[in-house]
């Protein structure tokens, strides 16, 4: 049996322009072998859920630097949670204060990765809990 | 007779090099190959940040094309590149000037009177998303963003909480507002006239580049023709009725934080630069009417002397390529420049030594020639900054300024080998990337081809794996590690400011005139619709009290909004 690639959307959600942080994620999981499907800037929940039904992805990577992460991350989540998609990994990056983050987990994103982390964590972190 | 003078002096010159070459020579084989030869160096290459290759040495050799008094010139001549006023800082030292906003304008308010009290000698907002974006705090796409990256301004009413019983007809100030920068000023003009301040009193800048907002920043609205027409209506009007106003920053910042270099930042930014020129001049502007309030905004980042090399080099290029387009004055000619430490290069691992990192960035950009700084605070990859670490931040401008010494003479690198060098070879390479651009249309083409997106994606992605692989060095990140929690108080806001942000809106619109509303955003309409200058048009609305979301709303109807092609 051939090993089907693990499929990730890296997602903006809201109105946060920073997208250094996700195209270098997007691009480092692409050439770590996985299929990134990169949604652009500007997304609401319900678009990126969307997106990660039609798409069928394994994983969703939300990335956010304007400080609206314990509102709109966990508005992704839970969306998800509600259509059905509790296997999607969710995990998320930016500007994240160290004391949000047990917060988000337990809302149900994974991981979060702040500034610094090498790219080679994220890529194994997936590969360590995605759940196909 | 002083033509054969001159011929002897280059004569001269010529002979010297050709000893210097030899030496040089020499000098290389016997000193240095045979050091190398049992003490090879640290690196097979040495590179710089836009990984141009550094050579051991630079001497009189690597600049003997240089003619100095046409290329090189004194402070307050064309063509600049020592700075632009004959003094420099001797005369006045560079405005301090910390990029301040959060929550609403109540708390931002208390944060600008903080830094005035402790030796800010100027303002600079931060707005947050909902109102870089033209919407009003209540607005549904607003949700979860109120006042978090800057402070929430939705009318004129917030603007006048803002400002309260700060001095606008003396302290200049900065703006950070882009897709809405017309409505905006419309904000702090209407402000300062409510108070008996007049247009002509009140001075600063609107950053309103939305070509590097295309290019990187990516907080738009409309589409880019129409986005000019705006821009070039806060030219004209600015240059009748606001005249100490800088109606643009023409800006290199953003670029470089999303990842480009160094010669990508400085040809980006000049090539905006001469777009917006254009522009103008389709309109029938005068270049010497409206050059002389075009400024500019830098980043300084990690390579010292490529940022300063940087600087000059913008220097000389805006004042050669304005005479180009028929610039007389010299006002015209001359570049001023804001700098702000490049945010990217701080680490959220061991927050304290971003102050060191920060004290370099900044003496880079005071030795490169600044006319206003703004240097980060140490807590600024984990949140915005809090009152100790913004103090700490205005201290280090402050020890530049008055202990470092580096303020006694004008531009005291000029003449270093490896200095006038780099300066060279970074205006080289920005004329490269221009014919670049010219060759896929010009600056809106390319944009809309995605060239400067992908060259940014591009060299932000090999960064990244060169800090990755750690070919680079990244202090605290992948070398130099402490293996201990983070400690540092994180800034708190009020929790209670959006409620009363929302509540004053809502009053707002109940108690106003809202005829006298409807019937300026109507005309509005019809200006935008037409080809007047929509200045005054703003104007009338911004004083009838219509919020932003009102304003940008009837600009949206007739203009549409910018969608841009998403490439990683």
């Amino acid at each position: 049996m051939i090993d089907k690639k693990i499929r990730v959307l890296v997602a903006k959600p809201g109105l946060d322009g920073h997208d250094r942080g996700a195209k270098v994620v997007a691009r480092a999981l692409r050439d770590s072998g996985m299929e990134v499907i990169y949604t652009g800037l500007h997304q609401t929940a319900d678009m990126i859920v969307e997106a990660a039904i039609q798409e069928d992805v394994d994983v969703v990577g939300l990335s956010l630097l304007s400080g609206a992460h314990m509102t709109l991350f966990v508005d992704v989540a839970k969306l998800l949670k509600n259509k059905g998609l509790e296997d999607v990994l969710v995990i998320g990056g930016g500007i994240i204060p160290e004391e949000d983050i047990p917060k988000l987990k337990k809302e149900g994103i994974s991981a979060v990765f702040g500034p610094g982390t090498p790219c080679e964590q994220i890529v194994d972190f997936i590969n360590k809990n995605v759940k196909k | 007779m002083l033509k054969q003078e001159e011929d002897v002096n280059i004569k001269m010159d010529d002979q010297e090099i050709k000893k210097i070459k030899n030496v040089i020579k020499e000098w290389q084989e016997n000193n240095y190959n045979k050091l190398i030869k049992n003490h090879p160096e640290r690196k097979e290459k040495f590179e710089n940040l836009s990984s141009n290759e550094i050579k051991n040495l630079y001497t009189p050799d690597d600049i003997s094309d240089i003619d100095y008094l046409k290329d090189i010139g004194f402070p307050g001549q064309y063509p600049f590149l020592r700075g632009i006023h004959a003094t420099m800082h001797r005369g006045r030292l560079w405005t301090m000037r910390q990029f301040a906003g959060f929550g609403s304008a109540e708390e931002t308010n208390q944060r600008y009177k903080y830094l005035l009290d402790h030796g800010e000698t100027g303002l600079s907002v931060a707005f947050d998303y909902p109102t870089l974006y033209g919407h009003d705090t209540d607005h549904p796409l607003a949700r979860g963003e109120f006042g978090k990256c800057g402070v929430a301004i939705s009318s004129l009413k917030d603007m006048e909480i803002l400002f309260d019983g700060i001095p606008v007809d003396k302290v200049t100030t900065s703006m950070t507002i882009n897709g809405p920068a017309a409505v905006v000023w419309g904000f702090y003009i209407g402000m300062a006239e409510n108070r008996g301040i007049s247009k002509k009193q009140i001075g600063g800048t609107i950053q309103n580049d939305i070509l590097k907002e295309y290019i990187a920043q990516k907080s738009w609205i409309f589409p880019p023709e129409p986005s000019m027409r705006l821009i070039v209506d806060t030219f004209e009007y600015g240059s009748k009725y606001v005249p100490r106003w800088n109606t643009i920053s023409i800006s290199g910042y953003h670029i470089r934080e999303a990842g480009s270099t160094a010669i990508q930042e400085l040809a980006f930014t000049l090539g905006d630069g001469v777009e917006y020129v254009k522009w103008a001049m389709k309109r029938g502007l005068k270049i010497d009417e409206f050059a002389p309030r075009l400024s500019f905004f830098f980043n300084a980042h990690n390579d010292f002397f490529e940022e300063i090399a940087k600087y000059r080099a913008a220097r000389r290029i805006w004042a050669k390529e304005m005479k180009k387009m028929g610039a007389k004055k010299d006002r015209s000619m001359l570049m001023r420049f804001h700098t702000q430490t490049a945010g990217c290069s701080l680490t959220a691992q061991q927050p304290e030594i971003n102050i060191v990192r920060v004290a370099l960035q900044g003496l880079a950009a005071v030795l490169g020639g600044t006319q206003s700084l703004h240097t980060n605070s140490m807590d600024e990859a984990l949140a915005l900054p809090s009152e100790k670490a913004v103090r700490i931040a205005l201290r280090t401008q402050q020890i530049i300024a008055e202990e470092s010494g580096v303020t006694n003479t004008v531009d005291p690198l000029g003449g270093s080998y490896y200095i006038e060098w780099l300066t060279d070879k970074m205006e080289e390479e920005t004329y490269r990337y221009w014919d670049r651009v010219e060759k896929l249309g010009g600056v809106i083409s390319a944009i809309e081809k995605g060239f400067y997106q992908r060259e940014i994606a591009h060299a932000s992605y090999k960064y990244q794996k060169e800090i990755d692989d750690k070919k680079r060095i990244f202090v605290g990140v992948n070398e130099y590690k402490l293996d201990e929690p983070v400690d540092i108080p994180i800034l708190k806001m009020d929790e209670k400011g959006e409620e009363r942000q929302i509540k004053r809106l809502k009053k707002l619109r109940k108690e106003r005139n809202n005829q006298n509303v409807d019937k300026y955003l109507e005309k509005l309409r019809k200006a935008a619709e037409g080809d007047e200058n929509m200045m005054p048009f703003i104007m009338n609305c911004v004083h009838s009290y219509a919020t932003l979301s009102e304003i940008c709303q009837v600009l949206r109807d007739v203009f549409g909004e910018y969608e841009e092609p998403a490439i990683y």
